[in-house]
């Protein structure tokens, strides 16, 4: 018997006991007693509403109508070719493949990490280094504050553990490849991630979410990083989710001292996504460059959020991104910056640039500065527009046919944000996505 | 090679050409004087084929060919060529980019082979060397950040790599040093030949001491009002546009 969520508050409230009974009767007594939490903390918090001032331009009614169950069929459906072709073409990594939030272990080349290091599925990790998990795990993202948290908290089945311990330069990227499936019904799905980088260490991590069919489903994903001190990662969450998808996800980073992360998220599939962004640079030195694209049509609604949590002095955050909007789509950026009491010398960037393809598409950008301190240099830029109408006159006054001045423009606006992104193949790969998106948008048009 | 017959041409219901005649034939430069506000960049936008002008009456004719139909694409490869009053900022696209796609685009428009990488950077080095043109410029985005003299060079040295028939230079001097004018002279000059024109758009009569015109016109709200040789732009620098 499926676990079946029928909207309602209650119904996720009390699904727990069932899914713990189905699906979790070998796990560890904490991790049990951290959903019983996770779900007391829905229970209280319910899901969000238009009045919730975080939620303002974001409107869940047709998740909190839908029903949704937890998935029965195993990884069956999806093939090894399949998978393949959602690599990287020149990309030499490892990579991790899960199905509807399962470990598919047939389709994963977990290889050779290196001495040390980690890289496999969270529910191993659970099992073989409860210890490590169990100091982290739920540690950083809030279940008692954030209801996506706190379900996914409760009902996360798998997702991808990287450890790599101090001193050790993590070269080889891992491609984390979430696949979701068409069941026949609507599905539930729950990937929680944890990355945690060492003292002066390096890795890079692709979260990438993809699926097979283009049906409906729920997919409410919480990654946590722990940045230890002098640590580098590079983190990528790439969005390629069904155009009928709901997809919500946090990335939820600590930072410790002198340490640095570039965040790099594309959003491209989905009905209702959103995208939390919550670095907090925790100790003195840190930097933080978080970049973001997303483009969308039809009426799909992408809701960036940032929050950027400045707990220490000296620290740098940047944040770029960019939208690229068409038909009756609506994207919303809110980019938060919050400078605690005594984070002196903070120095806080953010531009959220758009780029209007359609009179009827619509961005709501809000940027919120929250600051407990003087010492400070806080900027922000927010720029709406349509596509230069006078550059693309000034390409074709050169011979350019204006479909190519058109993609010529595109490509500079997305660029703006995919240029920083440092593994190649994977930058490539995602203007290649990008282009073919925008032909197919031009195809549609009137070309001119 | 061009002739315009009768042109009316309006933006936003208002009229801005009113009747506007000019013909250059092969080999010919005409310089175009007049006040400000006259219409001389709007005749310059529309023959390259800006849409936010409207076309109310007259004929453009290109080398026999009525070219009000065709996009701006068509009309550059056709070989017009626009050297802008303004040229365009374009962050993000470099410069040597954008040359090249304009080069090849008109090159398949001939259904000539595309210019390989190497043989493009060689052409790009010469012409620059010319026009004491500074190489990374060629790197950096289209314009952007660009002197107000480095952009007019740059409209010249774009001009140079295509190599158009016609070529309208929309107050190309404004701005520049004596030394800079010199150059770009020089580059309008050395291209110079029986099949090739120029319509140069001025403020100055300085400029004509070195790209020295067959014809000097005068506009004034939106027509020719006299045209006659160079030393009509002698006595414009005189006496100004009081007479007309
Ligand atoms: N896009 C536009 N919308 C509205 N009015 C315009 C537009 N372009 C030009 N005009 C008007 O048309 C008239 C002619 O402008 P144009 O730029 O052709 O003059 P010009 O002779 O080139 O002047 P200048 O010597 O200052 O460059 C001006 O009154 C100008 O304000
Ligand atoms: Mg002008």
């Amino acid at each position: 018997m499926a676990i079946v969520f029928d909207g309602t508050r209650e119904s996720y409230v009390e699904g727990l006991s069932e899914f713990l009974d189905s699906g979790q009767k070998d796990a560890p007594e904490w991790v049990t007693t951290l959903r019983r939490e996770a779900i007391s903390g829905f229970a209280k918090l319910g899901f969000p509403t238009l009045s919730d001032e975080e939620w303002r331009f974001t409107n869940l009614e047709a998740l909190r109508r839908g029903s949704f169950s937890i998935a029965e069929n195993g990884i069956s459906g999806v093939s090894r070719k399949s998978v393949n072709s959602y690599g990287f073409p020149g990309l030499d990594c490892l990579r991790l493949v899960f199905v509807n939030g399962r470990f598919a272990s047939s389709l994963s080349d977990t290889g050779d990490a290196g001495e040390g290091i980690l890289v496999k599925s969270l529910s191993e990790a659970i099992s073989e280094q409860g210890d490590l998990v169990k100091d982290h795990l739920a540690r950083y993202a809030d279940y008692e504050k954030d209801a996506f948290i706190s379900l996914n908290t409760s009902y996360f089945e798998d997702g991808v553990f990287v450890y790599v311990p101090d001193g050790t330069v993590f070269e080889k990227p891992v491609h984390v490849l979430h696949v979701s499936t068409d069941e026949g019904r609507p599905l539930f799905i729950n990937p929680r991630n944890l990355i945690i980088v060492g003292q002066s260490s390096a890795a890079k991590v692709i979260e990438h979410y993809v699926s097979a069919s283009q049906s409906v489903y729920f997919s409410n994903v919480v990654t946590e990083v722990v940045c230890g001190e002098n640590a580098n990662l590079e983190h990528y969450r790439l969005e390629f989710e069904s155009q009928k998808a709901f997809n919500f996800t946090t990335l939820r980073v600590n930072q410790q001292k002198n340490s640095n992360i570039a965040s790099h998220s594309v959003l491209r599939g989905g009905a209702i996504v959103r995208n939390n962004v919550h670095p907090v640079l925790g100790g003195e030195g840190c930097n933080s460059d978080i970049y973001g694209l997303f483009m969308s049509e039809g009426r799909q609604h992408m809701d960036n959020f940032m929050r950027v949590e400045h707990a220490s002095p000296h620290c740098d955050s940047r944040q770029f991104y960019n939208g690229v909007l068409d038909d009756r789509s609506k994207g919303v950026f809110h980019g938060r910056i919050l400078v605690h009491e005594g984070a002196e010398k903070t120095d806080a960037k953010q531009t959220n640039r758009n780029l209007l393809l359609s009179d009827t598409a619509q961005i709501d950008t809000k940027p919120q500065l929250e600051i407990y301190n003087d010492d400070v240099k806080c900027t922000h830029g927010a720029t709406i527009g349509q596509m230069d109408e006078e550059a693309l006159f000034y390409l074709c006054s050169r011979g350019i046919p204006m479909r190519k001045a058109k993609i010529i423009m595109l490509r500079a606006f997305t660029n703006e944000t995919l240029e920083h992104m440092s593994i190649d193949p994977v930058r490539e790969t995602l203007e290649r996505a990008v282009m073919k998106w925008f032909e197919q948008r031009l195809e549609n048009g009137d070309g001119r | 090679m061009l002739e315009v017959k009768n042109l009316h041409v309006q933006v936003d219901d208002k009229e801005i050409l009113k009747g506007m005649d000019i013909t250059v034939a092969p080999g010919e430069v005409h310089s175009i004087m007049g006040p400000n506000g006259s219409g001389k960049s709007t005749l310059a936008q529309v023959l390259a084929g800006r849409e936010t002008y409207e076309v109310t009456e007259g004929e453009i004719t290109f080398q026999g060919k009525d070219i009000l139909d065709l996009e701006p694409e068509e009309r550059a490869c056709e070989g017009i060529f626009l050297a802008f009053q303004y040229p365009v900022e374009i962050p993000g696209v470099a410069n040597t980019y954008l040359l090249r796609e304009a080069l090849n685009a008109k090159r398949e428009y001939r259904d000539e082979k595309p210019l390989k990488h190497v043989e493009f950077g060689k052409l790009a080095k010469e012409k620059m060397k010319a026009l004491g043109i500074d190489e990374d410029l060629l790197k950096r985005s289209v314009n952007a950040g660009f002197s107000g003299g480095e952009k007019k060079r740059n409209e010249i040295f774009q001009m140079q790599i295509l190599e158009p028939t016609l070529a309208v230079l929309d107050e190309t001097d404004s701005g520049l040093d004596i030394d800079a004018l010199k150059i770009v002279a020089n580059g309008v000059n050395s291209m110079r030949d029986s099949g090739r024109s120029f319509i140069v758009i001025t403020h100055y009569q300085r400029l004509l001491n070195y790209i020295v015109p067959d014809f000097v016109h005068v506009m004034v709200d939106g027509k020719i009002v006299r045209s006659g040789g160079k030393e009509l732009a002698h006595e414009l620098e005189e006496k100004g546009y009081a007479g007309f």
